[in-house]
């Protein structure tokens, strides 16, 4: 049986599981309708041209996994941003792990959508936002049929929340091959703040594959921080579709670190409903081995006087791949639209392969947009200049690269996850930096 | 110190350098002149270590140590150091933390600790004094959108930073106005021991009015052709180099 024949005679299995007079019910089974009709992507559709599903696909997955599994702290503590007081909301399997959360309901909502798909008195918020502005692809159909678990944040009214949130999803790989289906919603309300820290992590070298889809409300000048960390193991697999609605004078930026795993794609929809408001979307990418990285982006530029920037590095080694393929829609009354789009990689091996794909679709004529691609190798001339110094070439080439993927980090608000990015970067080039960063 | 021997090198097949000998002792001050394309640059690069370029007779002695086989960090973990003619622009790395990463790693080749954080601020304030750089400069990027001046005076910055046994300046004085002149060349002049030794590239003289040259050596189509006492240099400034060009060429011929 296929998986995708798997998935759809499990459905009536996993309702009767979960509770079938849940008041999502109708949007799951049109969900599952959907994802029979669509399934799974192909090479055919031109959004996953340079992006095969099918050594990710070919797994006999477990839907529902046996067993509880459990963690300790101290096994799984590195990845945690520790240093720093924050929220935490974990999962482990799938399955909520209480002893290593910290969830809250004290001003703000941090807590499971499974709990704010069954509670009335999230009903009016879930009413409104849930599956409101994922897409109704294959992909995220899938997600919405199978949706139980995950994170749910919701920030009132002029709250700005004090302290990180951070999204942990770690699997065990205790059953052989495992499909995660994590379902988030994060709904901040007007003028409130918020930043959040998602990770996604294997703890064995088992196949995992999680399908995870992010719901993403930013009201009348909130203000969303949200970090992803991709660093998985080599067998592990990630599709995240993150969906961000934004509303007038919001600010919502989301920064993308993808450095593990097999195949990671990130589907980064923004959609500008409102005026003067700006999104930024930001990624590096260091990969190595057969890795597999596709970051596919969407802002759709629906209303006047908005920004958009986009900065997108990649480095990648061994016979790695990496696409970018960045969209922009600039409708017709969005005027005086900035938008900016910027893709730059460098090539460490003769067998690592980057495809760039730019695409602007720009309907009005007062707007500024710009998109820039390189592609390339480490500059020669400034190995040289390092190397006459006394810096020898690795480590040469790892401040080249640091300092090549810089402009990111930058942009990092929290300074304790920029140290620890820093430091995965630093690890995954093999240098030491040689100054505190 | 330094003591290069019939070399002779070729970049992608062509031969630049065709049989240059010198002689470089502790605490002499040599400059190299010479019409463009003559190969000073060449010269420079070879010494430092650039890998384009492949040395294809004669050989590199520092201290008595062949250096063919040494990397260009190698080299300069020996002390040689080069001020570049053109200094690479390295966004996202800054001035500070450039020169703590180059002290460090050749203190790890020698098989020191790292230098203690407050002797290195203590370094780099006492030496950004001596080059008059505001502190604010060294926490820019490298070389980034520095004008011509900065960038040079960053070089000789650097140099101070590294105290080399070896300094070759590759055409330090162009690009620099009167006053930045005379800033670099009072911080190369502070810095001359009896220790170390300097060598000068320069297409002009103007350079050599404020580091004063123990020797002066024209070098042409790959040779050194001429040698002599600073006034060699004076000689060049009023002359220019067509006398010497003639010479050679007659000779040739």
């Amino acid at each position: 049986m296929s998986l995708k024949d798997k998935l759809v005679s499990s459905f009536i299995a996993f309702e009767n599981h979960v509770d079938i007079d849940s008041k999502i019910h109708d949007i799951r089974s049109e969900a599952i309708k959907t994802f029979e009709t669509e399934g799974f992507p192909t090479k055919k559709d031109e959004a996953w041209k340079y992006t095969s599903l099918n050594s990710v696909l070919k797994h006999d997955y477990s839907v529902f996994p046996k067993q509880e599994n459990a963690l300790e702290y101290n096994d799984i503590k590195k990845y945690f941003i520790h240093d720093i007081d924050t929220y935490k909301i974990v999962f482990i399997d799938g399955k909520y792990s209480s002893h290593l959360s910290e969830t809250t309901h004290d001003g703000l909502d941090v807590c499971l959508m499974s709990a704010a798909l069954s509670k009335p008195k999230y009903q009016l918020v879930i009413d409104n936002y849930f599956n409101k502005i994922a897409t109704k692809d294959g992909l995220s159909s899938l997600n919405t049929a199978f949706s139980k678990e995950g994170a749910y944040i919701h920030i009132p009214k002029n709250k700005v929340v004090a302290k990180p949130i951070q999204i942990l999803h770690f699997s065990t790989g205790n059953e052989s091959t495992l499909l995660l289906q994590p379902r988030n919603l994060i709904v901040v309300e007007e003028n409130a703040h918020v930043q959040i820290i998602e990770r996604h992590q294997s703890v064995t070298d088992n196949p995992v594959l999680t399908n995870s889809v992010t719901e993403i409300a930013a009201n009348k000048r909130a203000i969303v921080d949200y970090y992803k960390i991709q660093n998985d193991n080599k067998n592990a697999s990630l599709i995240d579709s993150t969906f961000v609605d934004q509303k007038r004078e919001s600010h919502v930026s989301v920064h993308t670190f993808s450095f593990g795993g097999k195949l990671t794609r990130n589907n980064l929809n923004f959609y500008q409903n409102g005026e003067h408001m700006d999104s930024t979307l930001n990624g590096v990418t260091i990969i190595g081995d057969k890795q597999h990285v596709d970051h596919n982006t969407l802002v759709h530029h629906i209303e006047p006087n908005c920004e958009s920037h986009q900065d997108y590095k990649g480095i990648f080694n061994d016979s790695s791949t990496g696409v970018f393929n960045g969209k922009v829609i600039v409708n017709k009354e969005a005027q005086k639209t900035n938008a900016f789009q910027s893709n730059n990689n460098i090539l460490l091996s003769d067998k690592s392969t980057i495809n760039s794909k730019p695409q602007l679709e720009i309907f009005a004529d007062d707007v500024k947009c710009s998109h820039g691609c390189t592609i390339g190798q480490l500059d020669e001339s400034a190995l040289f200049y390092m190397k006459s110094r006394g810096i020898p070439e690795k480590e040469a080439k790892g401040l080249l690269m640091y300092a090549f993927s810089n402009n990111v980090l930058k942009s990092v608000k929290i300074p304790e996850l920029k140290q620890r990015i820093t430091k995965i970067i630093a690890t995954k080039l093999g240098v030491n930096i040689g100054f505190d960063l | 110190m330094l003591k290069i021997n019939n070399l002779h090198a070729s970049v992608e097949d062509k031969s630049i350098l065709k049989g240059i000998n010198l002689e470089v002792k502790a605490g002499e001050v040599h400059a190299i002149m010479g019409p463009n394309g003559s190969g000073k640059s060449t010269l420079a690069s070879v010494i430092a270590g650039k890998e384009e370029y492949e040395v294809t007779d004669g050989n590199i002695l520092l201290d008595n140590e062949d250096i063919e086989d040494l990397a260009a960090e190698e080299r300069a973990h020996k002390g040689v150091f080069l001020s570049f003619q053109y200094p690479v622009e390295i966004p996202g790395v800054s001035v500070t933390n450039f020169m703590k990463t180059a002290i460090n790693q050749t203190r790890k080749a020698k098989g020191l600790e790292d230098m203690p954080a407050k002797e290195m601020l203590q370094l780099i304030r006492e030496k950004s004094e001596l080059l008059e750089i505001d502190r604010k400069f060294l926490s820019r990027s490298l070389n980034e959108g520095f004008s011509g001046g900065e960038k040079k005076r960053n070089e000789i910055f650097q140099m101070a930073m590294l105290e080399p046994k070896l300094a070759i300046l590759d055409e330090t004085d162009s690009g620099l106005d009167i006053d930045a002149l005379r800033i670099v060349a009072n911080g190369v002049n502070k810095l001359k021991s009896k220790d170390n030794a300097v060598i000068v590239i320069t297409h002009y003289q103007r350079l050599l009015d404020y580091i004063v040259p123990d020797f002066v050596h024209v070098l042409y189509n790959g040779k050194i052709v001429k040698s002599g006492g600073k006034e060699l240099a004076h000689e060049l400034e009023e002359k220019g180099y067509d006398w010497i060009k003639e010479e050679e060429d007659a000779k040739n011929n």
